[in-house]
Protein backbone atom coordinates (compact mmCIF):
# COMPACT_ATOMS: atom_id res chain seq x y z
CA UNK A 1 0.00 0.00 0.00
CA UNK A 2 0.97 3.63 -0.53
CA UNK A 3 -0.28 7.17 0.87
CA UNK A 4 -3.61 7.98 -0.20
CA UNK A 5 -4.17 11.61 -1.55
CA UNK A 6 -6.98 14.07 -1.55
CA UNK A 7 -6.95 17.13 -4.09
CA UNK A 8 -9.30 19.61 -2.94
CA UNK A 9 -10.11 22.76 -4.29
CA UNK A 10 -12.87 24.94 -4.98
CA UNK A 11 -12.94 24.12 -8.69
CA UNK A 12 -14.00 20.84 -10.02
CA UNK A 13 -12.05 20.74 -13.12
CA UNK A 14 -8.79 22.00 -11.22
CA UNK A 15 -9.36 19.26 -8.66
CA UNK A 16 -9.52 16.59 -11.69
CA UNK A 17 -6.53 18.54 -13.37
CA UNK A 18 -4.39 18.03 -10.65
CA UNK A 19 -5.51 14.48 -10.02
CA UNK A 20 -4.54 13.34 -13.60
CA UNK A 21 -0.92 15.38 -13.63
CA UNK A 22 -0.56 13.62 -9.96
CA UNK A 23 -1.50 10.22 -11.54
CA UNK A 24 0.55 10.26 -14.46
CA UNK A 25 3.80 10.86 -12.27
CA UNK A 26 2.33 7.87 -9.63
CA UNK A 27 1.63 5.36 -12.44
CA UNK A 28 -1.31 4.03 -10.88
CA UNK A 29 0.74 3.43 -7.82
CA UNK A 30 -1.30 5.77 -5.59
CA UNK A 31 -4.88 6.01 -4.90
CA UNK A 32 -5.58 9.72 -5.37
CA UNK A 33 -9.03 11.71 -5.47
CA UNK A 34 -10.71 14.76 -6.21
CA UNK A 35 -12.28 16.53 -4.12
CA UNK A 36 -13.46 19.87 -6.13
CA UNK A 37 -16.50 22.24 -6.77
CA UNK A 38 -19.42 22.05 -4.02
CA UNK A 39 -22.12 19.24 -4.22
CA UNK A 40 -24.15 21.46 -6.99
CA UNK A 41 -21.27 21.83 -9.38
CA UNK A 42 -20.75 25.76 -8.25
CA UNK A 43 -17.41 26.65 -7.29
CA UNK A 44 -16.83 26.20 -3.60
CA UNK A 45 -15.67 23.47 -1.12
CA UNK A 46 -18.26 20.49 0.24
CA UNK A 47 -17.51 18.99 3.44
CA UNK A 48 -19.21 15.67 2.11
CA UNK A 49 -17.05 15.82 -1.13
CA UNK A 50 -14.06 15.93 0.86
CA UNK A 51 -15.37 13.65 3.07
CA UNK A 52 -16.22 10.75 0.42
CA UNK A 53 -12.61 11.22 -0.79
CA UNK A 54 -11.32 10.55 2.03
CA UNK A 55 -13.14 7.01 2.31
CA UNK A 56 -12.42 6.31 -1.35
CA UNK A 57 -8.37 6.66 -0.86
CA UNK A 58 -7.91 5.51 2.79
CA UNK A 59 -5.52 2.70 3.41
CA UNK A 60 -3.49 1.61 6.34
CA UNK A 61 -0.26 4.18 5.60
CA UNK A 62 -2.59 7.25 5.63
CA UNK A 63 -3.41 9.86 3.51
CA UNK A 64 -2.45 13.35 2.55
CA UNK A 65 -4.65 16.11 1.37
CA UNK A 66 -3.29 18.99 -0.65
CA UNK A 67 -5.72 21.94 -1.25
CA UNK A 68 -6.22 25.49 -2.99
CA UNK A 69 -7.76 28.45 -0.97
CA UNK A 70 -9.56 30.09 1.51
CA UNK A 71 -12.19 27.92 2.73
CA UNK A 72 -10.85 24.98 1.27
CA UNK A 73 -9.05 24.72 4.75
CA UNK A 74 -12.05 24.79 7.05
CA UNK A 75 -13.84 22.47 4.99
CA UNK A 76 -10.98 20.13 4.93
CA UNK A 77 -10.67 20.26 9.07
CA UNK A 78 -14.14 19.70 9.22
CA UNK A 79 -13.98 16.48 6.84
CA UNK A 80 -11.54 15.24 8.45
CA UNK A 81 -12.76 15.24 12.30
CA UNK A 82 -15.84 13.59 11.04
CA UNK A 83 -13.69 10.85 9.25
CA UNK A 84 -11.34 10.60 12.49
CA UNK A 85 -14.51 10.61 14.63
CA UNK A 86 -15.70 7.10 12.77
CA UNK A 87 -12.19 5.59 12.85
CA UNK A 88 -11.61 4.88 17.21
CA UNK A 89 -9.14 1.86 15.86
CA UNK A 90 -6.67 4.94 14.50
CA UNK A 91 -6.56 6.18 18.55
CA UNK A 92 -3.11 6.53 20.13
CA UNK A 93 -1.67 5.40 16.33
CA UNK A 94 0.52 8.62 14.74
CA UNK A 95 -1.62 10.75 12.35
CA UNK A 96 -3.42 9.10 10.00
CA UNK A 97 -4.41 12.17 7.73
CA UNK A 98 -2.60 14.94 7.31
CA UNK A 99 -3.24 18.79 5.58
CA UNK A 100 -0.38 19.72 3.38
CA UNK A 101 0.46 23.70 3.20
CA UNK A 102 2.09 23.04 -0.03
CA UNK A 103 1.25 24.75 -3.36
CA UNK A 104 -1.59 22.35 -4.56
CA UNK A 105 0.03 21.45 -7.82
CA UNK A 106 3.82 20.96 -7.19
CA UNK A 107 2.70 19.57 -3.64
CA UNK A 108 1.02 16.81 -5.31
CA UNK A 109 3.13 16.18 -7.91
CA UNK A 110 6.16 15.88 -5.31
CA UNK A 111 3.48 13.72 -2.84
CA UNK A 112 2.13 11.81 -5.82
CA UNK A 113 6.10 10.30 -6.14
CA UNK A 114 6.79 10.25 -2.99
CA UNK A 115 4.15 8.14 -2.13
CA UNK A 116 4.55 5.71 -5.37
CA UNK A 117 8.16 4.64 -3.96
CA UNK A 118 6.73 3.73 -0.66
CA UNK A 119 7.56 6.42 1.78
CA UNK A 120 5.86 6.69 4.91
CA UNK A 121 2.79 9.94 5.11
CA UNK A 122 5.29 11.75 7.55
CA UNK A 123 8.09 11.96 4.30
CA UNK A 124 5.48 12.41 1.99
CA UNK A 125 4.52 15.00 3.44
CA UNK A 126 7.57 16.66 4.80
CA UNK A 127 8.65 16.31 0.69
CA UNK A 128 5.24 18.05 -0.51
CA UNK A 129 6.23 20.98 1.92
CA UNK A 130 9.25 21.31 0.73
CA UNK A 131 7.57 22.40 -2.49
CA UNK A 132 6.96 25.67 -0.83
CA UNK A 133 10.76 26.83 -1.67
CA UNK A 134 11.07 24.87 -4.69
CA UNK A 135 12.58 27.58 -7.41
CA UNK A 136 10.22 27.49 -10.36
CA UNK A 137 12.15 29.46 -12.42
CA UNK A 138 16.05 29.28 -12.24
CA UNK A 139 17.52 31.77 -14.22
CA UNK A 140 15.60 34.49 -12.54
CA UNK A 141 15.03 35.19 -8.76
CA UNK A 142 11.12 36.22 -9.46
CA UNK B 1 -41.06 35.55 28.40
CA UNK B 2 -38.02 33.00 27.66
CA UNK B 3 -37.86 32.41 23.54
CA UNK B 4 -39.85 28.66 22.97
CA UNK B 5 -38.88 26.07 20.50
CA UNK B 6 -42.10 27.73 18.36
CA UNK B 7 -40.10 31.08 18.59
CA UNK B 8 -36.87 29.06 17.19
CA UNK B 9 -38.90 27.93 14.88
CA UNK B 10 -40.29 30.89 13.67
CA UNK B 11 -36.75 32.56 13.68
CA UNK B 12 -35.29 30.32 11.26
CA UNK B 13 -38.15 30.49 9.42
CA UNK B 14 -37.76 34.46 9.21
CA UNK B 15 -33.70 34.22 8.56
CA UNK B 16 -35.07 32.07 6.09
CA UNK B 17 -36.96 35.06 4.15
CA UNK B 18 -34.36 37.67 5.37
CA UNK B 19 -31.53 36.57 3.72
CA UNK B 20 -33.34 35.66 0.40
CA UNK B 21 -34.46 39.48 0.78
CA UNK B 22 -31.19 40.55 1.45
CA UNK B 23 -29.44 37.78 -1.10
CA UNK B 24 -28.35 40.79 -3.87
CA UNK B 25 -27.30 42.95 -0.87
CA UNK B 26 -24.40 40.49 0.40
CA UNK B 27 -23.28 39.70 -2.80
CA UNK B 28 -22.67 42.98 -3.52
CA UNK B 29 -20.79 43.47 -0.69
CA UNK B 30 -18.84 40.19 -0.77
CA UNK B 31 -18.08 41.26 -4.88
CA UNK B 32 -15.13 43.81 -4.40
CA UNK B 33 -13.78 41.59 -1.22
CA UNK B 34 -14.62 38.28 -1.93
CA UNK B 35 -15.89 35.51 -3.68
CA UNK B 36 -19.40 37.60 -4.72
CA UNK B 37 -21.31 34.40 -3.35
CA UNK B 38 -21.69 35.24 0.11
CA UNK B 39 -26.04 36.02 -0.78
CA UNK B 40 -26.23 33.22 -2.79
CA UNK B 41 -24.26 31.00 -0.15
CA UNK B 42 -26.80 31.96 2.72
CA UNK B 43 -29.86 31.86 0.86
CA UNK B 44 -29.15 28.60 -0.24
CA UNK B 45 -28.12 27.42 2.77
CA UNK B 46 -31.25 28.30 4.86
CA UNK B 47 -33.77 27.50 2.46
CA UNK B 48 -32.13 24.09 3.03
CA UNK B 49 -32.76 25.12 6.80
CA UNK B 50 -36.32 25.54 6.24
CA UNK B 51 -36.90 22.59 3.99
CA UNK B 52 -35.89 20.54 7.26
CA UNK B 53 -38.13 22.57 9.70
CA UNK B 54 -41.38 19.99 9.04
CA UNK B 55 -39.26 17.09 10.32
CA UNK B 56 -38.00 18.94 13.86
CA UNK B 57 -41.57 19.55 15.44
CA UNK B 58 -41.60 18.50 18.41
CA UNK B 59 -37.91 18.02 19.24
CA UNK B 60 -35.85 20.50 21.78
CA UNK B 61 -34.16 23.63 20.77
CA UNK B 62 -30.59 22.51 20.84
CA UNK B 63 -31.49 19.58 18.42
CA UNK B 64 -32.74 21.77 16.75
CA UNK B 65 -29.72 24.08 16.38
CA UNK B 66 -27.86 20.97 15.67
CA UNK B 67 -29.85 20.00 12.40
CA UNK B 68 -29.10 23.54 11.03
CA UNK B 69 -25.52 23.05 12.02
CA UNK B 70 -25.15 20.24 9.74
CA UNK B 71 -27.36 21.22 6.93
CA UNK B 72 -25.28 24.70 6.77
CA UNK B 73 -22.16 22.47 6.66
CA UNK B 74 -23.51 20.61 3.88
CA UNK B 75 -25.39 23.32 1.52
CA UNK B 76 -23.19 26.61 2.27
CA UNK B 77 -20.37 26.45 -0.19
CA UNK B 78 -17.99 29.08 0.70
CA UNK B 79 -16.16 29.67 4.18
CA UNK B 80 -20.04 30.60 5.62
CA UNK B 81 -20.66 26.73 5.51
CA UNK B 82 -17.99 25.55 8.10
CA UNK B 83 -18.46 28.80 9.63
CA UNK B 84 -22.52 29.56 10.76
CA UNK B 85 -22.33 25.35 10.82
CA UNK B 86 -20.14 25.45 13.91
CA UNK B 87 -21.47 28.15 14.99
CA UNK B 88 -25.11 26.58 14.98
CA UNK B 89 -23.70 23.34 16.71
CA UNK B 90 -22.11 24.81 19.51
CA UNK B 91 -25.19 27.22 20.23
CA UNK B 92 -27.01 23.54 19.61
CA UNK B 93 -24.52 21.33 22.18
CA UNK B 94 -24.81 24.69 24.76
CA UNK B 95 -28.98 24.42 24.90
CA UNK B 96 -29.02 20.81 24.23
CA UNK B 97 -32.42 19.61 25.53
CA UNK B 98 -34.04 22.58 26.11
CA UNK B 99 -37.30 23.82 25.11
CA UNK B 100 -37.30 27.42 26.83
CA UNK B 101 -34.37 29.78 26.53
CA UNK B 102 -33.89 32.62 29.08
CA UNK B 103 -31.34 35.21 28.87
CA UNK B 104 -28.39 32.99 30.72
CA UNK B 105 -28.93 30.76 28.00
CA UNK B 106 -28.64 32.74 25.40
CA UNK B 107 -25.11 34.55 26.93
CA UNK B 108 -23.86 30.84 26.88
CA UNK B 109 -25.08 30.14 23.62
CA UNK B 110 -23.59 33.31 21.83
CA UNK B 111 -20.58 32.31 23.51
CA UNK B 112 -20.38 28.93 22.23
CA UNK B 113 -21.15 29.91 19.07
CA UNK B 114 -18.10 32.31 18.79
CA UNK B 115 -15.77 30.54 20.46
CA UNK B 116 -16.47 27.57 17.69
CA UNK B 117 -15.89 30.36 14.57
CA UNK B 118 -13.13 31.87 16.17
CA UNK B 119 -11.65 28.39 16.62
CA UNK B 120 -12.74 27.10 13.07
CA UNK B 121 -11.60 30.52 11.44
CA UNK B 122 -9.05 30.61 13.55
CA UNK B 123 -9.72 34.49 13.65
CA UNK B 124 -9.49 37.27 16.09
CA UNK B 125 -11.56 40.23 16.50
CA UNK B 126 -10.29 43.30 14.12
CA UNK B 127 -9.67 41.20 10.81
CA UNK B 128 -12.68 42.37 9.31
CA UNK B 129 -14.81 39.23 9.70
CA UNK B 130 -18.14 38.15 11.30
CA UNK B 131 -16.38 37.56 14.64
CA UNK B 132 -15.88 41.58 14.42
CA UNK B 133 -20.13 41.48 14.58
CA UNK B 134 -20.44 38.69 17.26
CA UNK B 135 -17.78 39.53 19.88
CA UNK B 136 -19.66 43.20 21.09
CA UNK B 137 -22.94 41.19 20.54
CA UNK B 138 -21.49 39.13 23.14
CA UNK B 139 -20.49 41.81 25.68
CA UNK B 140 -23.74 43.30 25.29
CA UNK B 141 -25.77 40.19 25.87
CA UNK B 142 -23.08 39.42 28.94
CA UNK B 143 -23.67 42.93 30.74
CA UNK B 144 -27.59 43.15 30.19
CA UNK B 145 -27.33 39.63 31.82
CA UNK B 146 -25.36 41.21 34.67
CA UNK B 147 -27.97 44.29 35.13
CA UNK B 148 -30.82 41.68 34.76
CA UNK B 149 -32.27 43.88 31.60
CA UNK B 150 -34.68 41.38 30.94
CA UNK B 151 -34.25 39.04 27.87
CA UNK B 152 -35.87 41.78 25.31
CA UNK B 153 -33.71 44.32 26.33
CA UNK B 154 -30.85 41.86 26.15
CA UNK B 155 -32.06 41.13 22.43
CA UNK B 156 -32.14 44.46 21.54
CA UNK B 157 -28.60 45.21 23.16
CA UNK B 158 -27.30 42.46 21.24
CA UNK B 159 -28.54 43.11 18.02
CA UNK B 160 -27.48 47.14 18.04
CA UNK B 161 -23.68 45.90 19.46
CA UNK B 162 -23.41 43.82 16.52
CA UNK B 163 -24.56 46.52 13.80
CA UNK B 164 -21.59 48.40 15.30
CA UNK B 165 -19.67 45.79 15.17
CA UNK B 166 -20.46 45.27 11.41
CA UNK B 167 -20.02 48.96 10.36
CA UNK B 168 -16.78 48.85 12.26
CA UNK B 169 -15.48 46.29 9.68
CA UNK B 170 -15.58 49.07 7.08
CA UNK B 171 -12.40 50.65 7.75
CA UNK B 172 -10.58 47.26 8.48
CA UNK B 173 -7.57 45.70 6.69
CA UNK B 174 -9.08 42.23 6.04
CA UNK B 175 -6.45 39.89 7.15
CA UNK B 176 -8.66 36.37 6.65
CA UNK B 177 -10.49 34.80 4.34
CA UNK B 178 -10.15 35.86 0.59
CA UNK B 179 -10.82 39.52 1.33
CA UNK B 180 -7.18 39.09 2.66
CA UNK B 181 -5.63 38.30 -0.66
CA UNK B 182 -6.71 41.87 -1.86
CA UNK B 183 -4.71 43.42 1.07
CA UNK B 184 -5.42 47.41 1.46
CA UNK B 185 -8.03 47.05 -1.19
CA UNK B 186 -9.83 45.35 1.41
CA UNK B 187 -10.31 48.69 3.18
CA UNK B 188 -13.21 50.54 2.92
CA UNK B 189 -15.52 48.01 2.25
CA UNK B 190 -18.50 46.29 5.02
CA UNK B 191 -17.85 42.95 5.90
CA UNK B 192 -20.22 40.44 4.25
CA UNK B 193 -19.88 38.03 6.86
CA UNK B 194 -20.71 40.42 9.69
CA UNK B 195 -23.40 41.88 7.53
CA UNK B 196 -24.85 38.48 7.96
CA UNK B 197 -24.39 37.88 11.40
CA UNK B 198 -25.98 41.12 12.54
CA UNK B 199 -28.63 39.88 10.16
CA UNK B 200 -29.68 36.36 12.14
CA UNK B 201 -29.15 38.09 15.97
CA UNK B 202 -31.49 41.23 14.23
CA UNK B 203 -34.40 38.44 13.00
CA UNK B 204 -34.55 36.86 16.36
CA UNK B 205 -34.69 40.33 18.30
CA UNK B 206 -37.46 41.36 16.32
CA UNK B 207 -39.04 38.09 16.50
CA UNK B 208 -39.39 38.48 20.06
CA UNK B 209 -40.00 42.09 20.26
Amino acid sequence: MTVGLVIVSHSAQLAEGVVELAGQMAQGDVAIAAAGGTSEGVLGTSVEKILAALHEVDGPDGILVLLDLGSAVMATEMAVETFMAGREDLEGQQEHVIISSAPLVEGAVIAAVESSIGNSLQEVAEAASGACTLPKVHSQNR
Amino acid sequence: MPITTEDTIRWLQQVAVILHENRDFLTQLDSPIGDADHGINMDRGFQAVVEKLPALAGMDIGSTLKTVGSTLVSTVGGASGPLYGTAFLRAGIASAGKHELDEADVVSMLEAALEGIKARGKAQPGEKTMVDALTPALAAAKEAEARHLGLSQLLQRVSDAAEAGMKATIPMLATKGRASYLGERSIGHQDPGATSSWLILKTLTEIMG
